[in-house]
């Protein structure tokens, strides 16, 4: 099943994917659809009781690495976010003023389904929820190397959309034989496969929970291949993962006079 | 009556890297050099995840010695500005580089112990604040809130600037080494206490970590 959180008719619902369309399971509203398109996309993520945690990977595709003139890491590469910049399918993100390099990274999410400490691999899929996409933009020109990549670079508001849909882990039968790939104003721009992840998923997962409990609505966010190109304003910006959906999102700016772009 | 729950961050902690003038001092030779190649420009954060929230009194499991981290957090309102702030123990692994952020050493379940209460920032002399920190008993470190390179409102304001800081997150101003830049490290068997003038202090103990 495909689950996305929206805002419509004055409230926040849960509601599923049926029949290319988004069936309500509030209550009240239980069974009534919606169009994609008459709705507002929120990150498809249940409150968490705490913080949620998002670990979000470096260099995780060899590609990517090389692209970057680093070598593949040793141990999973990862840094902490904090859930301030997520933001919802068809959003805009912000690009700074004056900023030169800006780029999309389109990335498998892992949703942490139960709690998870020193899980080995073996059994890492049993704790995963499901998957969605993420599309983690950084700010190269923001780039430090004091505990690199830094949260100026990777931690802005708007700057994490993802979704549409938590689509339960039943549902992808291989998450590490996934293609994924983005397209910038129609143009094909990154292009690659979760199976090139140099840590994979059941890795990842025995990696973190060996040192730090991960609890039900933490994130994992996998890390990109190469491909990744600036985007000024007016882009649009589609992450799109086989079997999970299309990650759409409009880049903006600052100034309050420019017009936002029109839907497409 | 319900007894009244000791305090937790009810949202993301943030904690600020080199915000002291002594380690910031201590690390000026070489950050021209590489992996580092400049100053750090800009304020360096890193994320205390909520598997790190341990309670006053808690006895935190740790594999080896800990880099004791006394800190204050401030705690964001509803409209993005601190209204409260709190003591923190900001625990890690000592690690000798600062070009990657060491979540292995810093994101240890249990590495943020939280005094029980915070405190409005309108009761607290936040620029002349002192964290006398006490293991087993004896006075070990008094840290220095006016030698933060980035004072605590400023560099709150750093960091709005790029991103919001939501209701209940912590903004934590930095730790310190001892004098002689080494940094203050504790083991499993040792109390450490951290008290301020004004602010609920907070008490916790090390113990071995089981494999």
């Amino acid at each position: 099943m495909k689950h996305a959180r929206i805002a419509w008719g004055g409230a926040i619902h849960e509601a599923v994917e049926a029949g290319g369309a988004l069936e309500l399971r509030t209550p009240a509203l239980r069974g009534r659809r919606l169009s994609f398109d008459e709705v507002v996309w929120l990150p498809p993520l249940a409150p968490t009781p705490r913080a949620r945690t998002i670990l979000a990977l470096g260099l995780n595709y060899a590609d990517h690495a090389r692209e970057l003139a680093f070598k593949p890491p040793e141990e999973p590469l990862a840094f902490a976010k904090g859930s301030g910049s997520l933001t919802g399918h068809r959003g805009f993100t912000l690009r700074p003023e004056g900023v030169r390099h800006m780029h999309y990274e389109c990335e498998l999410a892992v949703v942490i389904g139960r709690e998870a400490r020193k899980v080995g691999k073996d059994d890492a899929y049993d704790f995963i929820a499901g998957y969605t996409v993420a599309n983690d933009y950084a700010i190269r020109d923001y780039l430090e190397n004091w505990y690199r990549p830094n949260l100026r670079v990777k931690n802005r508001d708007t700057c994490t959309p993802i979704g549409p849909w938590l689509v339960d882990a039943g549902d992808v039968p291989d998450p590490m034989a996934l293609r994924l790939s983005t397209h910038v104003d129609g143009q094909l721009t990154q292009q690659g496969s979760t199976a090139d992840m140099v840590f994979d998923v059941p890795t990842l997962v025995e990696h973190f929970s060996s040192f730090m409990t991960l609890y039900p609505g933490d994130l994992i966010l996998t890390g990109t291949p190469d491909g990744v190109v600036d985007c000024p304003i007016g882009s649009h910006v589609v992450c799109s993962i086989e079997g999970l959906g299309s990650l759409e999102n409009t880049i903006i700016g600052k100034n309050p006079i420019q017009p936002i772009p029109a839907k497409r | 009556m319900k007894a009244k729950l000791a305090w937790q961050p009810q949202g993301t902690v943030y904690g600020a890297l080199l915000n002291l003038r002594r380690e910031f001092e201590l690390w000026a030779p070489q950050m021209h050099e590489a992996p580092y190649e400049a100053p750090p420009a800009a304020p360096v954060l890193y994320v205390k995840t909520a598997n790190t929230f341990a309670p006053d009194g808690a006895a935190v499991p740790v594999p080896g010695p800990v880099r004791v981290g006394a800190t204050l957090g401030l705690i964001a309102g509803a409209a993005g500005e601190p209204t409260h702030a709190v003591l923190l123990d900001d625990l890690c692994l000592p690690h000798e580089s600062y070009f990657r952020p060491p979540i292995r050493y810093r994101n240890r379940d249990g590495f943020l112990v939280c005094a029980p209460r915070s405190t409005p920032l309108a009761q607290l002399a936040l620029d002349t604040l002192q964290i006398a920190v006490h293991i087993n008993g004896a006075l070990v470190q008094s840290v220095d809130l006016a030698t933060l390179v980035r004072p605590a409102l400023g560099l709150w304001a750093e960091v709005s600037a790029f991103m919001t800081l939501q209701l209940g997150d912590v903004l934590m101003l930095g730790t310190d080494c001892l004098p002689d830049g080494r940094p203050l490290l504790a083991a499993a068997g040792e109390r450490i206490e951290l008290s301020a003038p004004g602010l609920a202090p907070l008490a916790h103990a090390l113990v071995e970590e089981h494999a």
